[in-house]
């Protein structure tokens, strides 16, 4: 099963990289940019029968290292095929 | 009192704190590989800079996960010392051993310079004996060193005085200019609720024989082996 998780930095919580990007963006002529935030991709590929444990084994794996809480939240999605199957 | 200085893939201060602790502050140290857990001949175990793992995901997120971090709490729950510099602070705050998190620095850029700190609680292990005021110098060497806590944290960290150091300027003012990567009220170091866990973003070893531009880095050291209360020759600057 291929799980897709998307991690960002909490709203309100500053983020530099983001504002450097879009200040690059306006200097190629993108004034219309109105916010950006980088955030980040983590693609899993995890034995599981169903959509339901692989997203609850994977929600694990965030809790304990691939999101730090203090900072980030995330959303996981799994994958079918190269459509995204919402949950 | 017997030091290991743990070595990660990627840690880059490893030998220059083996070398402060056995040569200058003369106390015994070995190595510790990041897979060992066993730390009972140890009673301080030092976590040094540089990029463990290649600071891949987070900095300090996979080494915070390793087998070594993960046998440090039954170790500082045993009373031992930890002391965390740069990458070994992010490594203690991404292990769960500290609050909050260190973030890439505000002005984007990588910051190598000399730093001022102020001593904002001289009666931890790692401070007692400096005089209230005191000011250390320390450099900093890092691209990820923004300290964040959200506010209720930040409020217990300070009720609690678990903050130890703050970027300031050489007369010990704490003020924005001072604060050289963002972080949170110029925080530069906190401790555990025990007092017996510290992280810093300086380098307290690269401030430790008058070659290396200063020695205020061994004041930790001299303090946490109790000397520096013993003759209280440091005085405030």
């Amino acid at each position: 099963m291929r799980v897709r998780v998307l991690v960002r930095l909490k709203p309100g919580i500053l983020d530099v990289q983001g504002a450097a990007v879009q200040r690059a963006l306006l200097g190629l002529g993108f004034g219309d940019v109105r916010e950006l935030r980088v955030g980040k991709l983590i693609e899993v590929e995890v034995e599981a029968g169903a959509a339901e444990a692989a997203r609850a084994r994977v929600d694990e794996m965030c809790r304990k290292l691939l999101a730090n809480p203090i900072l980030e939240d995330y959303t996981i999605e799994t994958v079918e095929g190269e459509r995204l199957a919402p949950h | 009192m017997r030091f290991g200085v743990v070595v990660f893939p990627g840690t880059w201060s490893d030998c220059d704190f083996h070398y402060v602790i056995s040569e200058v502050v003369r106390q015994p140290v070995r190595y510790v590989w990041h897979r060992d857990r066993d730390l009972a001949d140890l009673d301080c175990v030092v976590l040094p800079g540089g990029f463990s793992y290649g600071d891949y995901l987070r900095a300090g997120a996979v080494a915070g996960k390793s087998p070594v971090v993960e046998a440090l709490g039954d170790f500082v729950a045993r009373g031992g010392f930890v002391l965390g510099s740069c990458n070994g602070f992010q490594i203690l705050c991404e292990g769960g051993l500290l609050p909050g998190a260190l973030m890439r620095n505000e002005c984007l850029q990588y910051r190598c310079q000399s730093t001022s700190l102020l001593v904002e609680n001289v009666d931890t292990p790692f401070t007692r004996g400096m005089p209230p005021g005191q000011v250390l110098t320390m450099p900093i060497s890092h691209g990820e060193g923004k300290y964040y806590a959200d506010p209720e944290t930040l409020r217990t960290l300070k009720a609690r005085r678990q903050v130890v150091f703050r970027y300031a300027t050489a007369d010990g003012q704490v003020v924005r200019a001072a604060n050289p990567n963002g972080s949170v009220e110029n925080i530069a170091g906190v401790v555990n609720e025990g007092g017996n866990v510290l992280g810093l973003m300086p380098h307290p070893e690269r401030a430790a024989e008058t070659a290396m531009g200063g020695t205020d880095g061994l004041l930790l050291f001299q303090s946490l082996l109790g000397t520096l209360v013993e003759d209280g020759t440091f005085l405030r600057r």
